[in-house]
C-alpha cells in the first residue's frame, strides 16, 4: 500500500466521517435531552435527500442556499412530529416511543416509496475537485465536511450561549428539576426533537450532494449513526463527532486492508462490545 | 411448576388451542393449498410474537433485534439438512438449542444492559450476524443456499414435505402459546413480571434476576429457532436478506403490541388481526401502493391511544372476561 | 449472639464519602432507629446491607455469616426484608401478586399457592386486604408505604429494614403503621427503621444511631440520642428539625415514656 492511497484514504475518510456525525448529533442529541431513540432517524435522513434533490432539480436553487431552507423545513416536522406522536407517549417505557418513532418511519418512507418509488436518484452537481499530486478531492466533499463543522459549532453555540439552548441543556440534565425551575418542558422537548430531525435532514441533503441515493437510504445510515453514537457515548452531541470520524476512518482506511464487506460486521460488533463494556463511549469517563 | 400443570385445563387455556386447532386442520381437511399458505403464515406469526413475548411482554426487555434467532435457527438446520442429510426434526431441534445456546451467551453481555441500551445492542447483534452471514463463503455469502429437489424425496415429495412443515409449525404454535400460559400462571412468570415491573425492586425482593432473565431470554430465542428451520425448510432457500430481515423483528413487536403485550392471548389475538390488516393493505387497490404508509399509521395510532394492545383493553373494560381470557 | 454486626463500613460515590467506618451491632428482638440529616447516608447504610451496594471497606455480618458482597436476592432469601423510602410497587401486578412476589422469593422460599395464602394472612394484618385485586399502581401513597411492607414481611424476615414508612402519613395513619410496627416486633422481627419523625422514632426505638455525613456520631437510648450535644449540632444545619428536637425534647420524650409505662401498665394487669 503506498503513502498516497492511505493519505486519500484517511482524508476521504474523514471527510465522510464529518458528515456520519453531523447526522448523529441529532439522534444523540434527541437521546441526550428526551431519553427517546429516534428510529425515525433514517427516513428523515432520506427526506432530507428528496428535499434538496426537488429544490436542485425542481427549482434550481444551488444546494447550500436549499439546506438553509431544509433546516427550517425539518425544524417544523420535527415540532409537528413530537406532538403528533411523541408528546402522549414520552413517559412511556421506551417500547412505546421506539414504535411511535418507528411508525413515523413507516409513514414518511411509506409515502415517499408511493411519490418518489425506489429508483436511485442523484444530484447532477459539481463543484470540481481539489488536486494534489495523484489526490483527487472533490469539492462537494469538502463542502460537506466543511459545513458539517460549521453545524456542529452552531449547535454548540445554541446550547451553550442562547436561552432555549440552556434549557435544552437543562431538561437533558434533570427535567422535573427544570419544571421546577419554570422551564416548559413540553416545548423544549418539542424544540430538541426539531433541531434533532433538522439536523438529520441537513446530514441527509450534505449526502445528497457526495452520494446517489433512494427513499430507503436512510435505513443505512440510521444504523451507522447508532454505531457512532454509541462510540462517541449516547447522549454527547460533540461525542457523535469524534464517533463520525472514526466510523469514517474505519470505513475508508480499514476497508484497505480487509474486504470491505467485512466493515458492517467489525462495525456492528464494536456496537455491541461498547455497549457492554464502555457503554459511555470511547471518549466518557468511567 | 407444579401449580401451573394444574391449571393446564383452564379455560382460557383451553378455548385458545381449541382455536389454534380447528384453524390447523382446515387446510388438509378442505384441501387448498391457498387456505394453507395463509394459515401457515398465521401459525408461523403465532409462534413467533408468542415467543418474543416471553422476553418482551413477560420480562419488559425490549429485544428489539429479536429475528436474529429466527435467522440462525434458519441457517443451523438448513446447514444441517442441506450438507449432511438430516431429517427436518432434528435439525430444527438443532436449530432451536443452537439459538438457546447462543441466546445464553450473548444474554450475558447484553441483559445486563437495560431499557434502550438493550435496544439497540439487539440491533446490533442482529446487524452483525447478518454481515457476518453475508461474508460465510460455506454458507452461499449474501445468495446464500439453495435446496436441491432431491432433498424433498426423503419426505415422500415436495407435496408431503410443504405438509410436514405445516404440521410442525402447528404444534410448535400450539407448544409456545401453552408455554406461554404456563410461565404467566407460574412462579417462574411472577418473577419475570416483577423484573418487568422493576428490576431493581425485584432484586431485593429475593429474585435471582440474572437467571431469570437469561432463562427467558434463552426460551424466546429457542423457539424462533425452530420456526426458522421450518419455514427456510418449507421455503427451499435461505439467504441473510431473508433470514434477519430487521422488518420482520418489528412485526413481531408490533403483534405483541397489537393484541396486548404480557397477555397469552395477545400474541395470538395480534397476530391474527396483523395478518387480516397486512392482507387488506396489500390486495386492497386502495391501499396496495400506500400499505406501508397506512401500517404506519395504524401502528402510531395503537401505541398512542390503545397501548395495551386489544386483549389489555379488553380484559380492562370487560371485568368477566378476565376470567376466560389470560 | 447479634444478629446483626455491621463493621467499619466505607462506602464511596466516586470521590464523595457516604460512610465513613461505620460500626454497630443490632441485638436480635430489638428496634434500631437510625436517624440523621438529609444526605447522613441512611439509606445508602441500607443498601449496603441489603447487597445492593458492596462497600469499599468493612464487613456486614449477619448471623454469624458474612454476607458483605453477596447479591441482593440471596441477603434476602437468608432472612433481610426491606422496604424503600421512595415506594417500589410492581404497578402493573395487583396488590396480592405483589406480596406473593415476598413469599415466593423471601426467605422461605414458597411455591406460589402457599405463597397466595401467606400473601392474604399478611394483607390483613396491614389492613390492605379491601385491595387485593388492585394493580398495585392504583393505590394512594400511604396505601403503597403499607404495601411495601406487606411485602417486606411476606418474605419472613429474621430482620426487617424499614426506610422511613411514616413519612408522608397524616397523625392517624402514623399511629396506624406505628401499631403495625409494634405487631411485627412482638411476631420476634428485629426491626431496623430510618425515621425523621422524631417523636415517632424516639417512642419506639429500643436504641438510636446517629449518623451524620457517613458517620455515626451517636449511639445510645433515645434519651441519651436526643440529649447528646453532637447531635443537635448535627441538625442545626436543619434548623427547622433542630429547633424541634431542642425544644419539644423534653415534652415528647416525656410524653412518650408516659405512655409506653401507661400500656406496659395495661399489659401487665
Amino acid at each position: 500500500m503506498n503513502a498516497e492511497v492511505l493519505i486519500d484514504s484517511i482524508i476521504s475518510g474523514l471527510l465522510l466521517g464529518l458528515v456520519y456525525g453531523l447526522a448523529a448529533i441529532g439522534l444523540n442529541l434527541i437521546w441526550g435531552v428526551m431519553k427517546v431513540i429516534n428510529l425515525s432517524h433514517g427516513a428523515f435522513i432520506a427526506l432530507g435527500m428528496f428535499s434538496i434533490w426537488i429544490l436542485y432539480t425542481s427549482f434550481g436553487i444551488f444546494p447550500y442556499i436549499g439546506i438553509i431552507m431544509i433546516l427550517g423545513l425539518g425544524l417544523v416536522l420535527g415540532i409537528i412530529t413530537y406532538f403528533g406522536a411523541l408528546h402522549r407517549v414520552i413517559d412511556a417505557p421506551e417500547l412505546s416511543t421506539l414504535l411511535a418513532t418507528f411508525s413515523v418511519s413507516l409513514i414518511i418512507i411509506g409515502f415517499g416509496t408511493f411519490i418518489f418509488k425506489t429508483n436511485p436518484k442523484a444530484l447532477d452537481f459539481s463543484l470540481g475537485g481539489i488536486e494534489a499530486g495523484s489526490i483527487v478531492i472533490l469539492g462537494t466533499k469538502v463542502a460537506t465536511g466543511v459545513i458539517s463543522i460549521i453545524f456542529t459549532v452552531l449547535l454548540y453555540a445554541f446550547l451553550y450561549k442562547t436561552r432555549p439552548g440552556k434549557a435544552i441543556r437543562a431538561v437533558s440534565m434533570n427535567r422535573t428539576a427544570a419544571e421546577l425551575m419554570g422551564i416548559n418542558s413540553s416545548l423544549i422537548l418539542a424544540l430538541s426533537f426539531g433541531i434533532g430531525i433538522a439536523l438529520a435532514m441537513v446530514a441527509g441533503a450534505l449526502i445528497a450532494t457526495i452520494f446517489p441515493f433512494t427513499i430507503l437510504s436512510g435505513g443505512g445510515y440510521e444504523l451507522k449513526s447508532f454505531v457512532i453514537c454509541v462510540l462517541g457515548g449516547l447522549g454527547s452531541p460533540i461525542g457523535a463527532l469524534v464517533g463520525g470520524i472514526t466510523l469514517g476512518l474505519i470505513e475508508s482506511v480499514v476497508t484497505l486492508g480487509i474486504q470491505t464487506s467485512f466493515v458492517p460486521v467489525l462495525e456492528f460488533a464494536l456496537l455491541v462490545a461498547i455497549l457492554v463494556l464502555k457503554p459511555s463511549g470511547l471518549l466518557g469517563g468511567k | 411448576m407444579k401449580d401451573s400443570l394444574k391449571n393446564l385445563t383452564d379455560v382460557s387455556l383451553l378455548w385458545l388451542l381449541a382455536i389454534i386447532a380447528v384453524m390447523a386442520v382446515i387446510p388438509p381437511i378442505t384441501n387448498s393449498i391457498t387456505m394453507r399458505e395463509d394459515i401457515f403464515l398465521i401459525l408461523q406469526y403465532i409462534a413467533l410474537a408468542a415467543s418474543l413475548n416471553i422476553i418482551l411482554g413477560f420480562t419488559g426487555y425490549v429485544s428489539f433485534g429479536h429475528i436474529v434467532y429466527y435467522g440462525i435457527g434458519g441457517y443451523v438446520a438448513f446447514a444441517l439438512m442441506y450438507f449432511y442429510g438430516i431429517h427436518l426434526i432434528p435439525a430444527m431441534i438443532a436449530g432451536g438449542i443452537v439459538c438457546a445456546i447462543i441466546a445464553y451467551l450473548l444474554g450475558e453481555a447484553v441483559l445486563r444492559l437495560r431499557g434502550a441500551y438493550f435496544a439497540i445492542a439487539t440491533i446490533g447483534i442482529n446487524e452483525a450476524v447478518k454481515a457476518l452471514v453475508n461474508n460465510l463463503e460455506f454458507l452461499g455469502g449474501s445468495a446464500g443456499l439453495f435446496f436441491n429437489f432431491k432433498i424433498y424425496q426423503n419426505y415422500g415429495g415436495a407435496g408431503n414435505a410443504i405438509w410436514l412443515a405445516y404440521y410442525l409449525m402447528a404444534i410448535l404454535a400450539i407448544v409456545v402459546i401453552t408455554s406461554n400460559y404456563l410461565i404467566k400462571k407460574s412462579k417462574f412468570g411472577l418473577g419475570l413480571m416483577s423484573i418487568r415491573e422493576d428490576e431493581d425492586a425485584a432484586i431485593v425482593l429475593g429474585i435471582d434476576t440474572k437467571k431469570y432473565k437469561s432463562l427467558a431470554y434463552m426460551l424466546s430465542a429457542f423457539f424462533p429457532g425452530m420456526v426458522g428451520a421450518i419455514f427456510f425448510f418449507k421455503n427451499g432457500n435461505i439467504e441473510p436478506v431473508n433470514a434477519f430481515h430487521l422488518l420482520k423483528s418489528i412485526e413481531m413487536i408490533f403483534m405483541v403490541v397489537l393484541g396486548g403485550f404480557g397477555t397469552v392471548t395477545g400474541p395470538f389475538v395480534g397476530s391474527l388481526l396483523y395478518e387480516r390488516i397486512r392482507g387488506l393493505l396489500l390486495v386492497n387497490p386502495l391501499f396496495k401502493d400506500l400499505h406501508m404508509a397506512v401500517a404506519g399509521i395504524i401502528l402510531l395510532l395503537l401505541i398512542l391511544f390503545v397501548p395495551s394492545g386489544v386483549i389489555g383493553y379488553l380484559r380492562d373494560k370487560v371485568a368477566i372476561l378476565r376470567r376466560y381470557v389470560e | 449472639m447479634s444478629i446483626l454486626e455491621v463493621d467499619g463500613i466505607t462506602k464511596m460515590f466516586g470521590g464523595l464519602t457516604a460512610l465513613n467506618r461505620v460500626t454497630f451491632k443490632l441485638e436480635e428482638g430489638e428496634i434500631l432507629g437510625i436517624i440523621g440529616p438529609n444526605g447522613a447516608g441512611k439509606t445508602t447504610l441500607f443498601n449496603v446491607i441489603c447487597g445492593v451496594y458492596p462497600p469499599e471497606e468493612g464487613k456486614v455480618v449477619f448471623n454469624g455469616e458474612n454476607i458483605t458482597g453477596l447479591s441482593p436476592f440471596k441477603i434476602t432469601r437468608k432472612g433481610i426484608a426491606r422496604t424503600h423510602q421512595v415506594v417500589k410497587p410492581l404497578n402493573e401486578l395487583t396488590v396480592l401478586e405483589n406480596v406473593m412476589v415476598g413469599a415466593c422469593f423471601g426467605r422461605d422460599y414458597r411455591p406460589l399457592a402457599e405463597a397466595r395464602e401467606i400473601a392474604f394472612e399478611i394483607l390483613e394484618l396491614t389492613g390492605l386486604i379491601d385491595r387485593a385485586e388492585l394493580p398495585a399502581g392504583k393505590l394512594n401513597v400511604p396505601e403503597k408505604k403499607r404495601l411495601e411492607l406487606s411485602r417486606a414481611l411476606a418474605s419472613n424476615p429474621t430482620l426487617l429494614l424499614l426506610d422511613e414508612v411514616l413519612a408522608g402519613l397524616n397523625p392517624a395513619e402514623v399511629n396506624e403503621m406505628l401499631e403495625i410496627i409494634e405487631n411485627v416486633r412482638k411476631k420476634g422481627i428485629t426491626i431496623m427503621m430510618i425515621e425523621h419523625l422524631m417523636h415517632a422514632i424516639m417512642k419506639i426505638s429500643d436504641r438510636i444511631i446517629v449518623l451524620d455525613y457517613g458517620e455515626k456520631i451517636a449511639e445510645g437510648s433515645p434519651e441519651e440520642v436526643s440529649k447528646d450535644p453532637r447531635v443537635i449540632e448535627a441538625y442545626l444545619g436543619d434548623p427547622e428539625l433542630s429547633l424541634k428536637l431542642l425544644k419539644k425534647r423534653k415534652a415528647e420524650f416525656d410524653a412518650a415514656e408516659g405512655a409506653e409505662k401507661a400500656e406496659r401498665a395495661k399489659e401487665g394487669t
